[in-house]
């Protein structure tokens, strides 16, 4: 399968037109654009990743039900031959990927025989060790090195061990998220009618949303896929959350520079509560000029924040059935602060 | 294999001195004093895309050289500044005393990461890079006065065709080198190093290359490797003489050697 090429070059230096100048701490979304080194691609799907596909029909869930804790529990240590994922199904989950039951003790039993068990195509089972290492590495990389994207994705995956079923319970217990959840739609360039929304009055959540795509020069395709998520329904919550990040650009107006971002990265730790949001709302703006601080700070930071807070979850709005919707009124519907008018 | 060289290519060096912490310096130069080059020898570096050996082999070489131009000019104590002057001439051009070192690997992308490394570090003279595969070298018979595969014979398919393509294009005396991960046989130590190997390794490489698969493939490959008494077997099976292995920090590392008579 021939990759699907991203529209933006790497290493275009920040301040330039097109293109995202960000900070890797302060870009969410997880890029997949590092040339040459990134995913070779042994195994597993091409970039961006397929699709997932719907969700099996299952019973609705009762809001009563326990939590379930879907981060690995501390397995054996990996024999020589095999490395041995511990990853395990989530209860909600009446069948993984490749049609196994969810039963714990088969799946223990399964792990022991087989040693990998994915659960999606880009997945890679790690151990709460090597998830920890991860975590640690990716953070400091990501500082480090602002064009790692990849790097910045695999962070919000190893600490999003509990905001990502918070995030999933919100949507299961809303009706459209719920509908979300189980028709596990996805935004690339092949699932879009790129004409058809560029045809649209402007003002529409498509029109709109395709001259954010043209104007930043940035392409849906380029997202990594999730890796080290170990619950295949929490993958798809986060891979939707990648993909929701470019319309909440369009809907907060915020263009993909780094003073752009931040103001996402904020919206985004409000709404969301990934770590790696906080992070990166938190470590972005240690790059921006004094004045740009200081718009930040005085105007976009406040009004992002009540707008995160006033707003219900983003990762609720069937976007895709939404594109003639104008952009003020489905701003409205959420909750989303008209933006300050300031010069971003 | 060759896709997993492709992306690693320009991280190689990276990778293996934060894998390694570094050691593998240590032991290549370890590889390249065993050999104990001297000046004039033609060595066969295989799967030697980023040059490592092949840059230890001409600084050990220009080092020999100079040693022996200066116990030469010791024995010419009497001698008139022209005299001097004409040796020196003659000498300075000689730095390497006719060694050269071929270096031949099968990813294009390795070969260009090392020839950008020679012109970086300044090494000019006495290196080719020819695009090979071990398992078949594109060499005529006895040519080569050293064969060396540093950390390349575990990505051959068939390592016995390897072996005996390096018997084929080593002179009569020549020396076979090779330098390989092994097996660990202190069980204590053993059990570490799996932890390191398997736990560590991947998220290096995801980390600092982008590419958990590749060193995922990097970890299992060593495992699956023959350990260094099946080596040597195997080494002793193609023709080769006086075949011996040293193993470096407890058999994580092993060099075998060999003779062609």
């Amino acid at each position: 399968m021939p990759r699907s090429r991203p529209l933006r070059p790497v290493g275009r230096l920040p301040g330039q037109r097109g293109g995202r100048a960000v900070d890797a701490a302060a870009c969410c979304c997880g890029r997949g654009a590092v040339r040459g080194v990134h995913a070779a691609a042994l195994a597993g799907p091409g970039s961006p990743g397929e699709c997932f596909p719907p969700a099996p029909p299952q019973p609705l869930r009762r809001s009563g039900r326990p939590f379930t804790r879907v981060c690995p529990s501390p397995g054996p240590v990996p024999r020589p031959v095999l490395p041995a994922g511990t990853a395990r199904l989530s209860h909600s989950d009446p069948r993984g990927w490749d049609g196994h039951t969810g039963e714990e003790e088969e799946e223990e039993e399964e792990v022991e025989e087989e040693g990998w068990h994915q659960l999606y195509p880009s997945h890679i089972p790690t151990s709460p060790l090597q998830k920890a290492l991860l975590a640690a590495g990716s953070a400091v990389m990501a500082l480090y090195d602002p064009y790692r994207h990849d790097m910045v994705a695999v962070l919000g995956e190893t600490t999003g061990c509990l905001a990502l079923p918070n995030l999933r319970d919100k949507m299961k217990h809303h009706p459209e998220g719920y509908r979300i959840l189980q028709e596990r739609p996805c935004i690339r360039l092949s699932t879009l009618d790129m004409s058809r929304l560029r045809g649209l009055p402007d003002g529409s959540l498509g029109r709109e949303y395709v001259r954010f795509l043209e104007d930043n020069k940035v392409s849906p395709d380029t997202r990594m896929p999730p890796k080290f998520v170990d619950d295949e329904e929490l993958a798809y919550v986060i891979q939707r959350y990648r993909e929701v990040h470019d319309l909440m650009h369009t809907l907060l107006g915020m263009p993909t520079n780094m003073l752009g971002e931040v103001v996402v990265k904020w919206f985004e730790a409000v709404q969301t509560g990934l770590p790696m949001c906080v992070l990166g709302a938190a470590f972005g703006p240690v790059r921006l000029s004094a004045r740009k601080l200081q718009v930040l700070a005085t105007e976009l930071v406040p009004w992002a924040i009540r707008s995160g807070l006033n707003a219900s979850c983003v990762l609720n709005v069937y976007y895709e059935q939404r594109w003639e919707q104008p952009v003020e009124s489905l701003r409205e519907e959420i909750g989303i602060f008209p933006p300050p008018a300031v010069r971003v | 294999v060759y896709q997993v060289f492709e992306s690693v290519a320009k991280k190689y060096d990276v990778m293996n001195d934060s894998m390694t912490l570094g050691i593998h310096r240590v032991w290549k130069d370890i590889l390249v004093h065993k050999m104990n080059p001297s000046p004039g020898t033609l060595l066969l570096d295989v799967a030697g895309g980023t040059g490592d050996i092949a840059f230890r082999f001409i600084n050990y070489v220009r080092a020999v050289r100079e040693r022996q131009l200066q116990r030469k000019l010791k024995h010419h104590q009497d001698l008139s500044w022209q005299e001097i002057f004409e040796n020196y001439q003659e000498d300075k051009s000689d730095s390497l005393g006719d060694s050269q070192v071929v270096v031949c690997d099968i990813n294009r992308e390795m070969l260009k990461v090392g020839k950008q490394k020679a012109q970086h570090l300044g090494y000019s003279k006495g290196l080719s890079w020819v695009l090979g595969n071990a398992e078949e070298l594109p060499f005529d018979d006895d040519m080569f006065d050293v064969y060396t595969i540093a950390f390349g014979i575990r990505n051959v398919t068939r390592i016995d065709l390897a072996l005996e393509e390096a018997y084929r294009v080593l002179k009569p005396g020549g020396r076979f080198l090779c330098l390989e991960f092994s097996h660990v046989s202190n069980p204590l130590l053993s059990r570490l190093y799996d932890l390191y190997s398997f736990q560590v390794i991947p998220v290096l490489g995801e980390v600092i290359a982008g590419d958990w698969k590749s060193y995922q493939y990097l970890v299992e490959s060593i495992r699956r490797f023959p350990p260094q008494e099946e080596l040597k077997a195997m080494i002793e099976d193609t023709g080769f003489f006086k075949v011996d292995y040293e193993n470096l920090n407890f058999g994580i590392v092993a060099i075998h050697s060999g003779f062609k008579l």
